[in-house]
């Protein structure tokens, strides 16, 4: 019985642990005031970039460094036309998340069905052999701790540096932030290349740990929830987690749930984590004032200086 | 050019702190700055004088590193500079005050400062200072609220101790009174003067001339963007300061004797209610009310609960019992703002950008938002275009508004023309209640006296007028009864003529400012 609850406890974390990334990074890119719905697509050309290092070279840093890059390759992309271009942002992202799909179907199509060695789990002598807590705490590949160790770093960045300061001014009011000297571009240019790493790392993990192997479209949708995450978190780090380990749950329940042969259609079980998430995102939206609080003011505006 | 100050009696000539010469900038279609010059010397509080449009803030901007000049020099302490940017111009010790506040409303108000500030990262430490140089200043101010919850009187005391903070060696603020109490100005001007005596420079912008004469010790006049010249305002009348601004007389409001008051339009009976804003000051007992034909007065310092006030006025925020505000007779609590402007109701919020028109829009559109149900301008469900077109002229012809044409957007227009215009789309839809805030912040001379007619007119007209302001002078030029907004609480209407500056004033501190924080008053 406990093997079995550590066993859907250890799958809750690492089916959150993507989402945790992906949303960290596009929680920081929104601060900034842009937004950027290419996760998706990042997020698929990092996990094909970040699988195809791992087959080249056999060393997971260097896989999981190379996805980094690949996402913030791809965000820069984005930056040169949203923000030096000054396109439009929605259909920029938009347009990204397909880029992204077609680009890492293509760079993918000889690896699929090559399977690969999972990433290492952490293994401590007695702590790790506990009965449940074992598992769940002291036997995670070392991206779950990476992740855990992101939240509350860009939480203390935001809340307690002064760049994390200049980040948030930034995305409130770039006129004001223009007016007092700070580039707003630049900032911005750092804040979206940042998401792309992020959003590179939750592909990484999808293909180097989650599952290690590639398939077409294999983020399946998560770099959406990891969008809808950021507002439902109401642009707090700690309640991404939250949400993230959520989603994360019903998903692994409602997949038990399957398995133990529930007389309701798979397809209703499987609709249950969005379901989930959009119920939460409504009632979260009833708040206006902690909406108002804490939404950058310049999601998504064009920023045109002065001359 | 080096000039003297009059204690140098001939020894070392003075090298003024700031020295501009021959200043150009055009954006297109107008010129804002054609060969500016302005001088101003170490410890001198200097005025910066002219109508809207007349280039001040463009000059100010160009100070600060905002803009770049198009030609012209600029000299700072004997050197000629090139100001790159609003840092390099804080390096050298320029402090600006905005008219148009640049903050940033979900941060707090020591998280705004620390933007500004350079140099200090310690948010506890900063809180502290801003603490103790606002208390030293007489600018109450509590640290961690968010800007969000705050009033526009509230706001300009954080870019003043903003610069503060930094030790100026030169002062712009741009209206700094327009906001204040009559206690409150004194206690600033004690301030400015205060700087002036360790040395600071100050550039002042108003267009309150009495102010001036009491002020500073020298104006330049700016005038379509030309160079008009300097004066000694100590020297100059206020009339002939107004005719170098204006190049006329301003003509004085007159109102009428008024006439015995009309039936009640707007009744207010025991109004209680939870500010939506968590900062937000709650509204008790709130009870008062406007006859056909009178213009009523309420002052108040901003954040008394006057935006709570508008808000269960205009609609946009309900009151629960339906009978605690009746419109012309009818119980209006539950009503929304749709269904009030079909009683008769016309609103002119304070902010006019986002608030009172919509910054993208055009002048045209801004029209049809408020007056598409008054004036009829939809047709068979679409906009009826030449109709709205020719409303918007109306507004523009009737009011002065200086645009460049109806179809401007809203955003290209000055603070006082899109003033002018908002309060003329208002009053020509001929309510018979109309409710004004602030209907003449940061707008000029001439631009004011026009609006306080329009109003002055509007209630001769038969129009119940409920104006709420902050200016104290405004409310005595022009409302028939007045009464003081304070902690949420509004105190007995009194008849204008029977009452004293002072009183108002006395009562508008009396029992704390904001929140119930204590004035701190400074000898």
């Amino acid at each position: 019985m406990i093997e079995t609850l550590a066993a859907i406890l250890v799958t809750v974390v690492t089916a959150a642990t993507p989402l945790v990334f992906a949303a960290t990074g596009e929680l920081v890119t929104e601060k900034a005031g842009v937004l950027n719905l290419g996760v998706e697509g990042m997020m698929l050309v990092g996990a094909v970039s970040g699988f195809a290092a791992a087959i080249a070279t056999g060393n997971p840093a260097i896989a999981i460094l190379v996805a980094m890059i690949a996402g913030a390759v791809m965000a820069f992309l984005f930056g040169v036309l949203t923000l030096s271009l000054m396109a439009n942002q929605v259909a920029t992202g938009l347009a990204l998340t397909m880029f992204g799909v077609g680009l890492s179907a293509l760079i993918g199509q000889d690896y699929v069905g090559t399977p690969i060695k999972a990433l290492a789990k952490l293994d401590i002598p007695v702590l790790s052999d506990l009965p449940l807590i074992g598992p769940v705490v002291f036997g995670q590949d070392f991206l779950v701790y990476l992740s855990l160790v992101m939240v509350a770093g860009v939480a203390w960045f935001l809340k307690s540096t002064r760049a994390g300061l200049i980040l948030r001014a930034t995305g409130e009011s770039h006129d004001a932030a223009h007016a007092l000297g700070y580039s707003v571009i630049g900032i911005r240019y750092l804040a979206v290349m940042f998401g792309g790493a992020m959003s590179g790392l939750a592909g990484a993990y999808l293909s180097l740990a989650y599952t290690p192997m590639w398939a077409e479209n294999m983020s399946a949708g998560r770099g959406w929830i990891a969008l809808a995450l950021v507002v439902f978190a109401t642009w707090k780090p700690g309640r991404v987690l939250v949400g993230a380990y959520l989603f994360g749950g019903v998903t692994i329940l409602q997949l038990h749930a399957q398995g133990a042969g529930f007389a309701v259609p798979s397809q209703a079980l499987s609709m249950l984590p969005y379901l989930a998430t959009i119920v939460v995102l409504v009632v979260i939206s009833r708040d206006s004032t902690r909406i108002r609080l804490n939404a950058p003011a310049c999601i998504g505006k064009v920023f045109h200086p002065e001359t | 050019m080096v000039r003297e100050t009059a204690s140098g009696e001939g020894t070392e000539p003075v090298v003024p702190r700031l020295e501009l010469r021959g200043i150009e900038k055009s954006f297109p279609g107008c010129k804002a700055n054609d060969g500016v010059d302005l001088t101003i010397l170490p410890g001198e509080i200097h005025a910066l004088l002219g109508e809207n449009g007349a280039g001040k803030s463009t000059l100010v901007k160009i100070i600060y590193g905002i803009l770049h000049a198009d030609a012209g020099t600029i000299s700072w302490e004997g050197k000629e500079t090139h100001i790159a940017g609003p840092s390099f111009a804080r390096n050298l010790g320029i402090g600006m005050v905005f008219q148009h506040f640049s903050l940033f409303e979900a941060l707090t108000v020591a998280e705004n400062i620390a933007l500004g500030v350079e140099g200090e990262h310690d948010m506890r430490r900063l809180e502290a200072r801003i603490e103790e140089v606002s208390a030293a200043y007489g600018l109450p101010l509590d640290p961690r609220r968010h800007v969000h919850s705050l009033s526009v009187g509230e706001r300009q005391r954080i870019e003043i101790v903003r610069c503060l903070l930094q030790n100026p060696r030169l002062l712009i603020m741009d209206e700094p009174t327009s906001v204040l109490t009559p206690q409150e100005v004194e206690t600033l001007f004690g301030t400015l003067r205060r700087l002036s005596s360790e040395g600071c420079s100050i550039l002042y912008i108003s267009h309150k001339l009495d102010e001036i004469k009491q002020l500073c010790d020298t104006a330049t006049v700016l005038r379509g963007g030309k160079f008009v010249g300097d004066c000694v305002p100590s020297e100059e009348s206020a009339q002939s300061m107004a005719r170098m601004m204006i190049g006329d007389d301003v003509k004085e409001p007159k109102a009428e004797g008024n006439a015995e008051p009309g039936e009640v339009m707007l009744s207010v009976a025991d109004l209680y209610l939870q500010s939506e804003d968590p900062f937000g000051t709650d509204l008790k007992a709130v009870t008062f009310d406007v006859h056909a034909g009178e213009i009523f007065g309420i002052a108040g310092i901003a954040g008394n609960g006057q935006n709570e006030l508008l808000a269960a006025l205009s609609g946009e925020q309900l009151v629960p019992d339906s009978a605690a505000v009746v419109i012309a007779g009818e119980a209006a609590g539950r009503l929304g703002p749709r269904r009030r402007r079909k009683l008769g109701l016309s609103f002119v919020p304070e902010e006019r950008h986002g608030h009172g028109a919509v910054p993208a829009l055009r002048l045209t559109e801004n029209a049809f938002l408020s007056a598409h149900l008054r004036e009829k301008l939809v047709r068979w469900g679409l906009i009826d275009f030449p109709k709205t077109a020719a409303y918007a002229q109306k507004i523009c012809e009737s009011f002065d508004v200086r645009t460049s044409g109806i179809h401007s957007e809203a955003s290209s227009l000055s603070g006082g023309n899109l003033q002018k215009f908002i309060i003329g789309r208002e009053i020509l839809q001929s309510p018979s209640l109309l409710i004004a805030a602030q209907p003449t912040w940061g707008v000029d001379a001439g631009a004011a006296a026009a609006i306080h007619q329009a109003l002055i007119d509007l209630a001769a007209s038969g129009a119940a007028v409920l104006v709420v302001s902050q200016e104290l002078d405004e409310l005595f030029a022009i409302s028939d009864r007045i009464a003081v907004m304070s902690s949420g609480h509004l105190s007995a209407a009194r008849p204008t003529r029977a009452t004293t500056l002072e009183e108002i004033g006395l009562l508008m501190g009396g029992d704390g400012t904001a929140a119930g924080e204590p004035m701190t008053h400074v000898a």
